[in-house]
């Protein structure tokens, strides 16, 4: 085992990207693919701390990373509440009988 | 071997495992705590990358708030009175190929680029640092994302009681 450098980090947010995107694909409950969606957050977040880490980019990474996470949470707040409203409406959250934009 | 070698991969593996269960778990609730789980791997790595402040904040904010709002969801979106909730999952193929392919790619790119390392050395504290930035020269995108924080509370309590008197005006 090697000590970790960048690459490192850069490859476990890949991988923790490419499972985001294959929850994002593969799951039909919305509040799934809203998981995959912060998975793929988390990613990015990673990627941008470890540049701060390891480049120039310095302080300046965890600042944008601080930013990303306040977004994901208004993100997460107004999802929820937009599934509960089309819960209530269609009796269900499987984005493959929800087909109606027009109530 | 250092210890925070050992940390390091140990924490990569929770995080990766975690992700994985999270996303092949047929369960919904185990894939939320599974994501808890996710979650703070993800914490410990930013505490590897000496982020201290960012590390609390994914765990107040992450763990702390995001999680509980989709197991809200989970609890409130499952039909009847159940005990399982499945979820159910399609274009099973498609999707493995596309994001192993996103995976390999990514790695390819991270490992044949020839990143130009400038090590900043151990970091004591980020947070009076990153304070004097948030009220220098970051203070513009502070203020815009309080107003955004604002406008989706706002918006989402909004949505929320609309939906409460859909309901008294049906029953």
């Amino acid at each position: 085992m090697i000590d970790p450098g960048l690459t490192h980090f850069l490859i476990v947010s890949a991988i923790l990207f490419a499972l985001g995107l294959m929850a994002i694909l593969s799951k039909r409950n919305t509040i799934m693919v809203l998981m995959g969606v912060e998975l793929v957050l988390n990613a990015a977040n990673i990627n941008l701390v470890a540049f701060s880490r390891f480049t120039e980019l310095s302080l300046d990474g965890q600042m944008i990373g601080l930013f990303i996470i306040i977004i994901a949470a208004a993100e997460a707040a107004i999802a929820l509440a937009i599934v509960l409203n089309v819960y209530n409406r269609f009796k269900t959250i499987n984005l493959d009988q929800i087909s109606l934009m027009k109530g | 071997m250092e210890l925070t070698t050992i940390l390091f991969y140990l924490f990569a593996i929770v995080t990766i495992s975690a992700a994985a269960v999270m996303v092949f778990s047929k369960n919904i609730v185990h894939s939320a705590f599974a994501l808890m789980f996710t979650l703070i791997g993800v914490a410990a790595l930013y505490v590897l990358l000496y982020a201290d402040f960012i590390a609390a904040t994914q765990l107040l904010v992450y763990v702390g708030g995001i999680l509980i709002l989709i197991l809200f969801g989970v609890m409130l979106t499952t039909q009847g009175r159940t005990f399982s909730f499945k979820t159910s999952t399609v274009n099973l193929t498609p999707a493995s190929i596309l994001s192993v392919a996103a995976a390999l790619l990514l790695i390819y790119a991270f490992v044949q680029t020839d990143w130009k390392i400038t090590d900043s050395g151990v970091r004591d504290e980020t947070v009076h640092e990153l304070g004097m930035m948030l009220m220098g020269e970051y203070v513009l995108p502070f203020i815009a994302v309080g107003v955004l924080l604002l406008i989706a509370i706002i918006g989402a309590i909004l949505m929320s009681t609309r939906l409460s008197a859909n309901n008294d005006g049906e029953v």
